[in-house]
């Protein structure tokens, strides 16, 4: 008989999660080596014997206290939906820390299975674990597993399905907390049960909570807190009375150490793990930033002239496409303006952003291994200090480097910020971080008008993105978010080898996501653009007819003074709103229209491009002003749609539109008027 | 005057005798393991000589030298 079964899946950050999620459901999310990956719960189907089961991941979460969004999506996602079974993850190589939040998993009432992952690198370290010991000593079921190896995990459905349908009794431990703390949970408990509305809560759970007065379950209740807040017990000077949190928590953690001594046998000294010694070398004080520096340089030369290799092959074969899809459609007697709709506005226009696929799809390479390795922790570390100086945490650059490749995850990233201060600065700066979808405008305009120096110049556009973003946090905690600074207390999880399993699904994800995009928005994009640049009240007319023409020549006055004051340059511009890669599809379409693609055979002339700019008046200074322009004006719609959702107010939305076009023309202005100036 | 984690030099270690302080930083110390009567070890500074990286209760750490101002040693 199939009956539904909802498991839930909880643990710390980086405990393998999302890796088991994924063995489990066949789902294909990445996963990335640094806390916070899953910031939002995801679903996913699993069908085990006759058994029909839900898997929802939750975000990774230390402990269930309410002091992040993502630490209260996972309880409450527990306590108010009622999952039949909890799965709780645990880094068996990081066994004691993780038993804590097992502990709280616990307490919280709802059927808990152990599964101890990474059983295999514990076992590298030296660790003994004695899996019926801990079982018995926790009395919750215990199932060894490694998730990157689908070990295991039989057991393990077995043994939730098991828990859920009762087909085994469930008896856990508590943790028992000394005289003193019974003696009030016990009061609590007698107070609780005279209360009406908490009949789905655990009684003991939420007398803990009551004790250690937490400001959700005090809501709840319509508790007040009691006079000894944390800072008046501070000034009574008194360091040794302490607060009933930090005792609950003493108490959590002794109960934790007394199981773990009865159950694991720990390696006499620790030696130096491999992580160990490659972090000495990466993190040096010496080393440490030289090699950041080098990593981001070698990543963007890496992605730019390894995706070179490719570009012109994909490059070739939409010219080639063209030429079939016109012949075929000249010989099938199409009309022509059917065949300049297939040949001008679709092949050119997806074929132009296509042609960069390879470098970005490097670029998600690169990314991808240093988020699976580990490395993105470490930056947090080594640049903590540098992004203080402007008024955000070290965690803050981690979502900036996932900018790089796309804005939209970045923005999603910054939950992992607990400050909503410095959350809310963060989203606003992270659409600076050149996403990958602007690298094609770079690779076309650099391609063509500094053919020597193409990924210097495309590094020098990143770097100058990463400055205007420190600008900006700079400005924004001067003025508008002024406060004090936010906390920094993060794990350095072990170094661990990219698999080409791991960073082959989550490239694919971005490459496919791409993909996807080339063949729905830029496709209508393409169709759109044509449609305007073809047309306007009165029918079909040239080009500079048309209501593209029309709406470019009127923005042309506010770009004139940044070197690019043709309609062709604003038109692209605004069509760039869509998706940023679209600059260079209505690029591709403006000017193909006019030279035929393919005509102007210049030695690694991009779509046929270069001569047809050169002859639109652009020169080196209004290119690289243009580059600029479309580095930092504002995000694509898709990014806008995410700061709303994230931000959730239109008024930091429109500020950030705002802010983000302001800045994109004062730099440009000032590159092109002084480049102009000093005569380049 | 306490000597406190912030005291420590990289390669020196010592038991956590209690943490002071408030709030979420406070919090997310003790959620990490960060407690009284735990064992802590200075692993290294940053390049740039804050935060520094601790190694406690088998994993590694990172934190701010103020917030390790607040970590009383025994």
């Amino acid at each position: 008989m199939a009956q539904n079964i909802t498991i839930a899946l909880a643990g710390n950050p980086n405990s393998g999660k999302t890796t088991l999620f994924n063995a489990l459901t066949g789902a294909r999310h990445s996963v990335g080596n640094w806390p916070g990956v899953t910031v939002e719960k995801k679903e996913g189907k699993v069908k085990y014997k006759d058994h029909n089961m839900i898997a929802v991941d939750l975000p990774g979460t230390y402990s269930l206290s309410p002091y992040s969004l993502e630490e209260m999506i996972a309880r409450n996602y527990i306590v108010d939906e009622s999952p039949d079974v909890v799965i709780n993850i645990v880094d068996a190589s990081n066994i004691e820390r993780n038993l804590y939040l097992s502990m709280q998993l616990i307490e919280l009432g709802k059927p808990v299975v152990l599964a101890l992952n990474m059983m295999d690198m514990a076992e590298k370290r030296g660790y003994k674990i004695n899996v019926e010991k801990l079982s018995e000593s926790l009395g919750v079921p215990v199932v060894p597993i490694v998730a990157t190896q689908k070990k295991g995990l039989k057991e393990l459905l077995d043994k939730a399905v098991d828990i859920a349908l009762k087909n085994i009794k469930y008896s856990p431990n508590q943790v028992n907390y000394g005289k003193d703390l019974e003696k009030k949970i016990e009061e609590a408990i007698q107070m609780l049960k005279t209360k009406t509305n908490i009949s789905k809560y655990n009684l003991r759970w939420l007398a803990l909570k009551v004790i250690e007065e937490d400001e959700v379950v005090m809501d709840l209740l319509n508790l007040k807190p009691s006079i000894q807040t944390q800072e008046e017990l501070a000034v009574t000077g008194d360091e040794l009375l302490d607060d009933y949190e930090s005792l609950i928590a003493d108490q959590r953690y002794q109960y934790v150490s007394s199981v773990i001594q009865k159950c694991i046998k720990k390696p006499k000294d620790a030696a130096l793990t491999t992580s160990d010694k490659i972090d000495k070398v990466i993190t040096n004080k010496w080393l440490g930033l030289p090699i950041f520096a080098g990593l981001m340089y070698f990543v963007f030369w890496f992605s730019i002239n390894v995706g070179e290799i490719f570009l012109d092959m994909i490059d070739e074969s939409f010219g080639a496409l063209g030429e079939v899809a016109e012949a075929s459609l000249e010989a099938a007697g199409s009309a022509e303006w059917l065949i300049s709709l297939v040949v001008d506005g679709i092949i050119g226009g997806v074929g132009a952003v296509m042609t960069f696929l390879p470098q970005i799809a490097f670029l998600f390479v690169a990314i991808s291994i240093l988020e699976d390795s580990g490395y993105m922790a470490r930056v947090a570390f080594i640049m903590d200090r540098a992004m203080r100086k402007i008024g955000l945490s070290g965690k803050a650059f981690i979502p900036m480097l996932i900018g790089f490749g796309c804005s939209v995850p970045a923005v999603m990233g910054t939950r992992t910020l607990e400050d909503e201060k410095d959350r809310l600065a963060s989203i606003l700066v992270v659409p600076f971080m050149s996403c990958g979808a602007r690298a094609p405008i770079y690779i076309l305009f650099a391609g063509i008008f500094f053919p020597q120096y193409t990924s210097t110049i495309v590094f020098a556009l990143y770097v100058l993105g990463i400055i205007v973003a420190i600008f900006s946090a700079l400005l924004f905690k001067k003025t508008l978010f002024k406060g004090e600074q936010t906390p920094f207390v993060m794990e350095l999880p072990p170094y661990r080898f990219p698999t080409l399993g791991g960073t082959g699904i989550s490239v694919l994800e971005r490459v496919k996501g791409y993909l996807l995009r080339a063949g729905t928005v830029i496709f209508s994009a393409s169709i759109l653009i044509w449609f305007i640049l073809g047309f306007n009240f009165t029918g079909m007319v040239d080009m500079e007819q048309s209501i593209g023409a029309s709406i470019g020549n009127f923005m042309a006055p506010f770009f004139k003074p940044l070197g690019f004051g043709s309609w062709q340059a604003g038109i692209s511009l605004i069509t760039g709103l869509l998706a940023k890669e679209v600059v260079v599809s209505s690029m591709a379409v403006i000017y193909g229209l006019g030279e035929a693609v393919g005509e102007a055979a210049m030695e690694g002339d991009v779509m046929g491009m270069a001569g047809a700019l050169k002859a639109a008046g652009f020169t080196g200074m209004s290119a690289l002003s243009f580059m600029v322009f479309s580095l930092l004006y504002l995000p694509c719609v898709a990014v806008i749609g995410v700061i709303k959702k994230e931000t959730n107010s239109w008024k930091w939305t429109w500020f950030s539109i705002v802010y983000t076009t302001l800045i994109a023309w004062i730099v440009s202005f000032v590159v092109y008027q002084v480049g102009s100036l000093l005569g380049f | 005057m306490n000597k406190t984690l912030k005291d420590l030099q990289p390669k020196e270690s010592g038991k956590i005798a209690k943490v002071l302080g408030a709030g979420p930083t406070k919090r997310r110390l003790m959620d990490m393991g960060v407690v009284a009567g735990t064992e802590i070890y200075v692993e290294k500074k940053a390049p740039l000589g804050d935060p520094i990286e601790v190694k406690v209760r088998g994993y590694n750490l990172t934190l701010r030298q103020e917030d390790a101002k607040n970590i009383i040693m025994e």
